[in-house]
């Protein structure tokens, strides 16, 4: 078993070891007749931020994209294995998926604010959801969410202004603040970096920094020094397969397999 | 014979591009460097030749017909008198040109049968001038574009001015037409003025366009106010837009968002038919189905309904619109990003949620866009109207009653007697002229709505 459950190095000290938040057994993906992910299994632990590294095509989105059964959407897409989170299986046929996508946030590739205030952006999952009482614990929720996000102090004066006038690295993080709004438990994040600038880059991985002490934070990335930055714990994909899981300085020094040296030296990719 | 220029020209075309295409090939196979290569040398040579000799053809075809009828009248002997004569002139000439075609209405007299032989002389003789003339010219071009070839003529550049030349007159013959209807329409519209004060046709209450034709008749004051008119115009699409706008909405989302891809297969095209059925059959459909069951309907509820009722007209036009809005709207929604459908559905929305509150209000503008060319298609649809809806201008917003529209006035105003000294055909015109303002509104601004949500997304 590669996975060994060693805590990452600047986790908050826990007195006992903790259930994993997420724990995938044995997940194959086939779309249609390929198969894009073959026999995964991973346990991702709470608190902390887990990095899904690979050459493009490798199949670390579509692993994501299982955890919220986004995959659902794709009408080809065919799932198998297990998935609990906090120990309920996430495929039970009782779990409604838009509740598990309300505990399961996540963040894509591109920023895709919807077209309406930047208020009303963060807003939308709160309302949806029920989880104000009122105008002012709305408010509330929408200044804590962009507070979090690193984005009150730009737009606190403009939130009535369409959030698609924002720069692509303000809608990044407007969107974060969508996601976090709703108070998710997990927080899936699609290479939430590859569509900004270097700036933009570090204010986003400052605040993944900041908010791996809330939730269990799950990144894909193309780029192997934002995981090696950001990240508890780096699982390398290869061609379907999750090839090593370990704590990411391990995998960064001292790689088990060939093919991870491979991809790191950059050799593969 | 009419072919027969057509003909010569292509071969003329054909011949330049294979000469001057050759000559610029030996010149380069002996080593020589061409400014462009041997097809523009062809197709330049090809496109002097053709634009030129069509030009040729084009003024001799419109002016022939007038130099010939003038030559004929002046060779006539002079008419009787001056006052008459123009009348009577162009009733001699119409009878010679049906001489010419061969149609005689018992012995015509002699010096008109010669005029009539003179004239087909004269045509024939046309002709065959411009078969000659079109070969002259052609083998004229030709030379001059072979002589003219240097390895340093830009042919390329030649051949797309010509082309750019080609392409802006097709344009121009668009934009010219539409210029003239447009002319026309001011024209006489103008001249109704003239008979109508404006403020009358603007703001009078009663459109009674009967003119007397003796100066006995009774019940024929006529009177121009358009508005009866207009109002009756707004009942129908009122109603009609009250029938296709929900039902072409809800359709586009379920289509969209809800339906099984199987389903959307099927009922798309089937739409798309919908939208291809002619409108004179919509009207059969409303004048023999909807018009009778909404007189029963009304009998049964005891409602007064009009056998022409406005009701019915909308109906079926609403019915008419509802492929129209569900096209456009469907495109409006699919053209929203999936990142943005795949948005909502991660932060927990369910299908009718992210439909209701994300794709609807992203799409919202381009929605808006195709309800106001529905609009304006509602306005200016006539034959529905014609078949459904009344001829007497009530001013009336009850939808029961019978009302008519400025298409259907417009239609009835032109059939039968017309003469363009009468306020009576003259206030078609002005009718026209106002239909033609309303609809350029609201394109004009169903034309802005959808340029800023392209602005938006793309």
């Amino acid at each position: 078993m590669l996975d060994s459950m060693a805590p990452a190095p600047d986790m908050r000290a826990t007195a006992a070891p903790r259930a994993p938040k997420i724990d995938a057994r044995g997940v194959n993906v086939h779309y249609g007749e390929t198969q894009a992910l073959h026999d995964v299994s991973i346990a991702i632990p709470d608190r902390s931020v887990t990095a899904f590294i690979g050459p493009s095509g490798c199949g670390k989105s579509t692993f994501l994209r299982c955890f919220n059964r986004m995959n659902d959407t794709i009408p080809s897409c065919r799932v198998s294995g297990g998935i609990t989170l906090e120990g309920e299986d996430i495929f039970d046929p009782r779990i409604d998926p838009v509740q598990l996508r309300a505990r399961v946030g996540m963040v894509f590739q591109k920023p895709n604010p919807f077209s309406k205030s930047i208020f009303d952006n963060v807003a939308y999952g709160p309302r949806i959801h029920g989880l104000a009482q009122g105008r002012d614990e709305l408010a509330d929720i929408v200044e804590t969410a962009l507070r979090k996000a690193a984005l009150w102090d730009e737009v606190k004066d403009r939130l009535t202004a369409p959030g698609t006038g924002l720069s692509g690295g303000q809608q990044q993080r407007l969107c974060i603040a969508r996601a976090i709004a709703t108070r998710p438990e997990v927080l899936l994040m699609d290479e939430p970096c590859s569509a900004l600038d270097p700036i933009a880059t570090a204010q986003i991985e400052e605040l993944i920094a900041e908010l791996s002490s809330r939730f269990s934070i799950v990144i894909v990335t193309h780029s192997m020094q934002q995981a090696a930055r950001v990240s508890h714990r780096t699982a390398f994909f290869h061609l379907g397969h999750m090839v090593e899981l370990g704590d990411t300085d391990a995998v960064f020094t001292n790689p088990r397999d060939p093919r991870t040296e491979a991809y790191i030296t950059g050799r593969i990719g | 014979m009419t072919l027969l220029p057509f003909v010569l020209l292509l071969v003329g075309a054909m011949l330049a591009y294979a000469v001057n295409h050759r000559a610029a090939a030996s010149l380069r196979s002996g080593g020589a460097r061409l400014h462009s290569s041997p097809q523009y040398h062809g197709l330049f040579a090809a496109l002097t030749v053709l634009t030129s000799a069509l030009l040729l053809a084009l003024v001799w075809l419109a002016l022939d017909d007038v130099i010939i009828d003038h030559l004929i009248r002046r060779s006539l002997p002079p008419p009787d008198g001056d006052a008459a004569s123009a009348g009577a002139m162009d009733l001699v000439m119409a009878e010679i040109h049906s001489l010419a075609r061969g149609q005689t209405f018992g012995t015509p007299e002699p010096w008109k049968q010669k005029a009539a032989d003179r004239l087909t002389a004269f045509r024939t003789g046309s002709a065959v001038a411009l078969l000659v003339s079109l070969t002259c010219l052609s083998i004229g071009v030709l030379t001059l574009r072979r002589r003219r070839f240097t390895p340093e003529l830009r042919a390329r550049q030649g051949s797309e001015r010509l082309t750019h030349a080609v392409m802006f007159a097709c344009c121009a013959v668009a934009l010219l037409t539409t210029a003239g209807i447009v002319a026309a329409l001011l024209f006489e519209t103008a001249k109704f003025l003239q008979k109508v004060p404006l403020s009358e046709f603007l703001f009078g209450l009663n459109w009674e366009p009967q003119i007397p034709i003796r100066e006995d008749q009774v019940a024929a004051s006529g009177a121009f106010g358009w508005t009866p008119v207009l109002v009756g115009t707004l009942v129908v699409t009122v109603v009609a837009l009250v029938v296709a706008v929900p039902t072409g909405l809800f359709a586009a989302i379920y289509l969209n968002e809800f339906a099984h891809r199987r389903f959307k297969r099927v009922a798309k095209p089937v739409l798309e038919v919908l939208a291809g059925v002619p409108t004179v059959v919509y009207g059969f459909f409303a004048i023999l189905v909807i018009s009778p069951a909404m007189r029963r309907l009304g009998d049964a509820l005891g409602l007064d309904v009009a056998p022409n009722s406005a009701l019915a007209a909308g109906l079926v036009m609403g019915v008419m619109l509802i492929p129209f809005i569900t096209s456009f709207a469907d495109d409006a929604l699919s053209a929203v990003p999936q990142a943005l459908r795949d948005g909502a559905l991660a932060l927990g929305s369910t299908r009718a949620e992210t439909m209701l509150k994300v794709l609807f209000p992203a799409a919202l503008p381009g929605i808006v866009g195709g309800v106001l060319l529905a609009v304006s298609r509602a306005i200016g649809e006539t034959m529905i109207v014609v078949m459904a809806a009344g001829l007497i201008a009530r001013l009336t917003l009850n939808p029961l009653d019978s009302v008519t529209t400025v298409t259907v006035q417009i239609v009835t105003l032109l059939i039968g007697d017309t003469a363009f000294d009468n306020p009576k055909t003259l206030a078609a015109f002005a009718l026209g002229t106002m239909l033609f303002l309303v609809t350029l509104m609201i394109n004009i601004l169903a034309i802005r709505v959808v340029q800023k949500y392209r602005e938006t997304y793309d």
